[in-house]
């Protein structure tokens, strides 16, 4: 019984997400807006986090398998790929370098800087 | 052989599966970076098809299913997410340059590269969208007239190489935190690079997660400037 009411609220949020896409005219896909919904209900108290637990676990577990398909149909697009391979090839790997390292980095500063900051506030409290 | 497989309806379902068990067997035998369980599923099942002369839609008419949970199992994202919101709001302004940090990033790199290949409009906007999740990246693509097949296979190279990348990249680069770790995984790689910090640890995984979400959010306005620039 557990599971079948934890994807069934799952899968309504999805539905929904769906009917949300339809009616916005915006390039967002029904996921994220499903995940906004997830997210504002769980705060609100509106799902109870023990009512979708083991479910979503068990969803974002399998969820590496979910991609095979579609990167496997990198093999049909070889064809508009070939002409492009090297502009295609340093977009996907130099850029997806430099964003990790960027975000990461400005992060972990900012983050650096904020412990320092409460620390130092702390200390002239004391 | 390809109307044969087109039958069962399984096949699909449990070749990309026994895949993704080679690589998880090749990974815990060798340490290293590239047997990575995704990327080896991918070659295995391309490799197959391929030596069975098995084209790619019958194996995608019943691989297809597997993809049928992928809208469900990324609105679950949201609940490591809320499980970390004490972290979050800990860390809001980090959090928020950090976002916003990957998006620009990831555009002035794309038009920075753009202009040294000398690509025309409609392969700049093709790109600009290769870092966010591949539903709203196709959705730009389609809006500002790029190339859709192009930008996604660009998506899916990106996820698939910020996933095997990631551990690499980010010990390179010193960044530790947990917090900044994820935020890059899915400011970079999207969902495919979410599942690798779902693997690092619980923080990891739920700031890839808002990553996804906020970065792909601010991708659909910044592409709208960025459009312009060739």
């Amino acid at each position: 019984m557990k599971y079948i009411k934890q994807f069934s609220i799952i899968l309504l949020i999805s539905l929904i997400g769906e009917i949300l896409h339809l009616l916005i005219p915006l390039p967002v896909p029904a996921s994220i807006y499903g995940l906004v919904l997830m997210l504002l209900g769980l705060k609100t108290g509106l799902i109870t986090l023990s009512s979708v637990k083991e479910a979503s676990v068990f969803l974002v577990e399998i969820m590496p398998l979910m991609f095979i398909p579609a990167a496997v149909g990198l093999l049909d697009s070889w064809g508009v790929l070939r002409p492009i391979l090297i502009p295609f090839a340093a977009v996907s790997l130099l850029s997806t370098t430099v964003v990790m390292a960027a975000t990461g980095k400005i992060t972990q500063f900012f983050i650096h800087s904020d412990k320092k900051g409460k620390a130092d506030k702390d200390e002239q409290h004391s | 052989m390809s109307s044969t497989v087109k039958d069962f309806l399984f096949f699909g379902a449990v070749i990309s599966i026994l895949g993704y068990e080679l690589g998880l067997f090749l990974k815990s035998k060798f340490h290293i970076a590239l047997f990575n369980p995704l990327l080896i599923s991918i070659i295995a099942v391309m490799v197959f098809l391929s030596a069975l002369g098995i084209d790619y839609e019958s194996y995608h008419e019943s691989a297809k299913y597997l993809s049928y949970l992928l809208t469900p199992a990324t609105i679950c994202l949201a609940v490591p997410l809320y499980e970390q919101m004490e972290l979050l709001k800990k860390h809001k302004k980090a959090i928020i340059v950090g976002t916003l940090t990957g998006v620009l990033t990831s555009m002035v790199s794309v038009l920075m590269l753009a202009l040294l290949f000398k690509l025309d409009h409609q392969q700049y906007v093709t790109f600009l969208p290769k870092s966010i999740t591949t539903a709203i990246g196709m959705g730009i693509s389609e809006e500002m007239d790029g190339i859709v097949a192009i930008t996604v296979a660009c998506i899916i190279v990106t996820g698939i190489f910020g996933n095997v990348a990631a551990e690499t990249i980010l010990k390179v680069f010193k960044i530790h935190d947990p917090v900044a770790k994820g935020l890059a995984i899915g400011s970079a790689a999207h969902a495919l690079g979410t599942t690798k910090a779902m693997e690092m640890g619980e923080i990891e995984g739920a700031m890839s997660s808002l990553a996804i979400a906020a970065s792909g959010l601010c991708t659909v306005i910044f592409t709208s400037i960025f459009a312009n620039f060739i």
